[in-house]
C-alpha cells in the first residue's frame, strides 16, 4: 500500500499547464496512475480529451516518452513498443535488470467501441502492459455523442432529449468483464475518489507479468454537466451508489474491494448532473426507476460472482 | 559464396527477412502476401532470428504495433496485401510523417468487390499518397534485392522514411524462378547496424510522438516532410550505386530497355516488364525500334529521368494495371506530367490492362506496339485511354 507522503514527494509524470478543461477529472485519475508506477514508463494514448489537450505542439505535458498514433489502436501501438523492448532485452541491447513499464491509455469511446478489437487482441497475445480506459462516460472531445459506455438516460448530442426521447434508450456494455473473459492476470474497476484503493491496483497491475487492464471512472464536468471542481465527489457518489464498483479479478479470482454500508440510491448520484437533468420530470420517473434496476441487478450480479470464485 | 536457388518470390523476401533478421516482425494473414510470414514464422520457431513476432488480430493492428515498434527504436518489417493494406491505410501517413524506417513488401493484389485475390496494382496505388517510398520490382530476384536496399535506404541518416516494397501477387509471388541468394553475413554487413533515431525507450531523453499539430505549425512540418521524401531519391540512386558496388547488380530510378534509338515504347510497372522485353526482342528482330521503359521508384517521383529516358521516343503507351475511376490509370497523368516540358514531348496513350490477375499475352503486347506505329505514322493518337483483354460480347 502506497502512503500519501511517498507518492506526494514522487514527480508529476504529467506536468501542469496541459490544456484539459479545468476540473477535469481525467487528468486527476492519469496523474495518480502515473505516480503508482515503480519504475520508468513508456504512455501510448489513443486520440480523445488526454491526448489533444496535452501534446499542443510544441509543447508537451508529459514528462515520460510518449506515443500517440491513432484513435483506436493504443493498445496494439504499445504491443509494438513492448515487442521492442522484448527484442532488444533478449539481444542484450537493453540491460537485463532494466525494466520499463507500459502503460496505454484510451477514453471509452476509443476503448469500449472503436478501440476493442485492438485491445482485445493485444490482452489475447498478453503483452507485458497496464491499459487503462479513463472512462468519462461519451465521446467528450467531439462533443459529447454517446459511446457504448453511456448509461442509459443520459442526455447526448447524438442520443439528446426530445419528444420522443429521454435519452439513450439502452444499457452500458460491461467492457471490464469482456476484459475479464481474456483471462488476464489482473483486472480492475477503480475511480480516483479513492486513490489508495487505484494506487495499490495500478502497482498490482504493473506486477502481474502480463497484460492488465483498468476501468477508471473520471467526471468529465462538461459531458456531466456538473460544477466544475466535483470530479472527485461525483466519482465517489458513483462508487457509493454501486453504479462504479470497485473490484478486481486478480489471477481469476475476483474480489470487490469496497461494500458500501449503506447504498446510496442511484438518485444521489444523477441530481447534480445536468445530462439526467431531464429525469426529473415525472413523466421520466420510469427512466431513473430501470436505470436503478440496472444498477441494482449488476450489483447483485457481481456479489453472486464473488461468491462463486470464492 | 552466392548460391543459386530455385524458389517462389514469397520465398525470396522470407530468406531476405531471415538474413536482415529485424528486431519486430508485425503478421497477419492475407493472399498471396500469407506464405512470406509463414515461413518466416519457422524461422522464429527454430530460433534462426532474433525477431519478435507480434501475431496481431487485424492489419490495422500490424501497422500499429510497426509503428509503436519503431518509435521504440529497431528494425520493423512486414507484409500484406490488397484489403490488408487497405486496412492499414489510416496508419500509413503516421508512420512515414513519424519518420519511421519501416519495411514492408507488398504483394500486390486487386481490391474488393468482386473479391479476387490475383494481381493488380489497386492497393499500392491506392495508398500512393500516405508518403511512403515506393519501389516495384520485376521479379523475385529483383524483390528479393530491393528489400535488402530498403531496410539500407530507409534508415539513411536524413531520409528515415518507410518503404514499400512492391511485387506482382502469383505472377512473381507463387512462381518459382531461379534466383542468386547472396550470403548472410553479406547481407548483414551491407545493412550494417541498425542506430535508433529519437527512440522511445531511451529514458534518458523522453520524447512525445504524433502530438496535435495545428494552424501555427501543420504545413511547416508537412513541407518538411515532403523535402525528405523527394530528397531520399538520392538515397536510392546511392544505396543502389553500394549495391552494385558489393553484389555486382545494377539498378536505377527507372530501368530503360532499349529506349537509346526507340521510336515506339511502353511504360510499365512490375513483371509485365518480362514480357514487354520480350517483345521488344521480337519487334527488334523485325527491325521495329521499339523500347520499354520500367518504372522502379515510384514515389517519391523521378521525373526528370522519366522525361530524359523518353525524350527521343515518338510515341508511347503507358501501361496501367491499376485505375483510378472516372479518370485514369495512375501511372498515366504522372509520365504526362513528365514529358509535358520536353521539347519533342511524345505522344501517349493509356492502356488498362491485367486487372485482377487477367493475363497481357504477348500478341496484346505486340498490338499495342502496332497502334503506336500507327500513332507515328498517321500523327494521330485516336482514343487516348482504353482497356485491352476485356470482352465487349457475351459470345466468348
Ligand atoms: C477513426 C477515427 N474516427 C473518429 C475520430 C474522431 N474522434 C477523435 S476523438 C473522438 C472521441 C474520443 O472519445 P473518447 O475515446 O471517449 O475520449 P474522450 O474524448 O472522452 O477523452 C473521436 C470520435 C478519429 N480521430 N478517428
Ligand atoms: S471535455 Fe471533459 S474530459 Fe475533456 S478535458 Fe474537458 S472536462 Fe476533461
Amino acid at each position: 500500500m502506497a502512503s500519501l507522503k511517498e507518492l506526494s514527494k514522487k514527480k508529476d509524470l504529467l506536468t501542469s499547464g496541459h490544456r484539459l478543461c479545468s476540473g477535469c477529472g481525467v487528468s486527476i485519475a492519469v496523474r495518480q496512475i502515473l505516480l503508482a508506477a515503480e519504475n520508468p514508463v513508456v504512455v501510448s494514448s489513443a486520440t480523445g480529451c488526454l491526448e489533444v489537450a496535452t501534446t499542443i505542439f510544441p509543447y508537451t505535458a508529459w514528462k515520460p516518452s510518449f506515443i500517440h498514433s491513432a484513435f483506436e489502436n493504443s493498445a496494439a501501438t504499445i504491443s509494438g513498443v513492448e515487442a521492442m523492448y522484448k527484442s532488444l532485452q533478449r539481444q542484450g541491447k537493453i540491460p537485463e535488470g532494466k525494466k520499463i513499464d507500459f502503460i496505454a491509455f484510451g477514453g471509452d469511446g476509443g476503448t469500449y467501441d472503436i478501440g476493442l478489437q485492438s485491445l482485445s487482441g493485444a490482452l489475447e497475445r498478453g503483452h507485458r502492459f497496464l491499459y487503462v480506459c479513463y472512462n468519462n462516460e461519451a465521446y467528450m472531445n467531439t462533443g459529447i455523442q454517446r459511446s457504448s459506455a453511456t448509461p442509459y438516460g443520459a442526455n447526448t448530442t447524438t442520443r439528446p432529449v426530445g419528444k420522443k426521447s429521454f435519452g439513450k434508450s439502452v444499457d452500458r456494455k460491461d467492457l471490464t468483464q469482456i476484459a475479464i473473459a481474456h483471462k488476464i492476470p489482473y483486472a480492475a474497476q477503480a475511480s480516483p475518489s479513492h486513490w489508495n484503493d487505484l494506487v495499490t491496483k495500478v502497482r498490482k497491475a504493473l506486477n502481474c507479468g502480463g497484460a492488465s487492464f483498468m476501468n477508471v471512472i473520471a467526471n468529465c464536468n462538461r459531458g456531466w454537466r456538473n460544477d466544475t471542481g466535483k470530479a472527485v465527489e461525483m466519482c465517489r457518489l458513483a462508487v457509493q451508489t454501486c453504479y462504479w464498483p470497485l473490484y478486481e479479478v486478480e489471477n481469476g479470482k475476483l474480489k470487490i474491494n469496497l461494500k458500501p454500508k449503506e447504498k446510496k440510491p442511484i438518485t444521489e448520484f444523477i441530481k447534480d448532473q445536468g445530462r439526467f437533468a431531464h429525469l426529473k420530470r415525472p413523466e421520466n420517473q420510469h427512466v431513473v426507476e430501470e436505470l436503478q434496476h440496472m444498477v441494482d441487478h449488476d450489483w447483485e450480479h457481481l456479489l453472486a460472482l464473488e461468491k462463486l470464485e470464492a | 559464396m552466392a548460391k543459386l536457388v530455385s524458389m517462389t518470390g514469397n520465398q525470396a523476401v522470407a530468406e531476405c527477412m531471415r538474413q536482415i533478421n529485424p528486431d519486430v516482425v508485425a503478421a497477419y494473414p492475407i493472399t498471396p502476401s500469407t506464405e512470406i510470414m509463414q515461413i518466416f514464422s519457422e524461422f522464429v520457431a527454430d530460433g534462426a532470428v532474433d525477431t519478435e513476432l507480434v501475431t496481431v488480430e487485424s492489419e490495422h493492428s500490424a501497422m500499429s504495433a510497426c509503428i509503436g515498434a519503431a518509435a521504440a527504436g529497431g528494425r520493423v518489417m512486414t507484409a500484406t496485401s490488397a484489403c490488408g493494406l487497405a486496412l492499414m491505410w489510416e496508419m500509413l501517413p503516421i508512420a512515414s510523417v513519424m519518420r519511421l524506417p519501416i519495411v514492408m513488401t507488398v504483394v500486390n493484389r486487386a481490391l474488393s468487390a468482386p473479391i479476387n485475390i490475383h494481381c493488380d496494382h489497386s492497393d499500392s496505388m491506392g495508398c500512393r499518397d500516405s508518403g511512403w517510398i515506393q519501389i516495384y520490382s520485376e521479379n523475385a530476384q529483383e524483390v528479393y534485392h530491393n528489400v535488402i536496399q530498403a531496410i539500407k535506404i530507409s534508415q539513411r541518416e536524413g531520409v528515415w522514411l518507410p518503404i514499400m516494397v512492391c511485387v506482382d501477387g502469383f505472377i512473381i509471388s507463387h512462381s518459382i524462378e531461379s534466383i542468386e541468394l547472396l550470403e548472410d553475413e553479406k547481407v548483414k554487413d551491407f545493412i550494417g547496424e541498425f542506430k535508433p533515431r529519437l527512440p522511445l525507450l531511451d529514458l534518458d531523453h523522453p520524447v512525445t510522438y504524433g502530438p496535435l499539430d495545428l494552424q501555427d505549425y501543420y504545413m511547416e512540418h508537412k513541407k518538411q516532410f515532403d523535402d525528405a521524401l523527394r530528397n531520399s531519391k538520392e538515397t536510392v540512386i546511392e544505396v543502389a550505386k553500394e549495391f552494385k558496388k558489393e553484389f555486382g547488380y545494377d539498378y536505377g530510378l527507372i530501368d530503360k530497355y532499349k529506349l537509346d534509338d526507340a521510336e515506339v515504347a511502353i511504360v510499365v510497372l512490375n513483371s509485365a516488364a518480362g514480357t514487354g522485353k520480350h517483345v521488344v526482342n521480337k519487334l527488334r528482330e523485325k527491325g521495329v525500334k521499339a523500347g520499354l521503359l520500367r518504372i522502379r521508384l515510384y514515389r517519391p517521383f523521378p521525373y526528370e529521368e522519366i522525361r530524359d529516358a523518353l525524350k527521343n521516343v515518338k510515341a508511347v503507351a503507358v501501361m496501367d494495371r491499376a485505375v483510378s475511376y472516372g479518370a485514369q490509370g495512375p501511372l498515366f497523368p504522372e509520365i504526362t506530367a513528365a514529358l509535358y516540358d520536353s521539347p519533342s514531348r511524345p505522344k501517349l496513350k493509356n492502356i488498362i490492362y491485367g486487372l485482377g490477375g487477367r493475363d497481357i499475352s504477348i500478341e496484346e503486347i505486340e498490338d499495342i506496339f502496332c497502334s503506336l506505329d500507327d500513332v507515328v505514322r498517321t500523327g494521330k493518337v485516336g482514343n487516348v485511354y482504353q482497356w485491352i483483354g476485356v470482352r465487349e460480347d457475351n459470345k466468348r
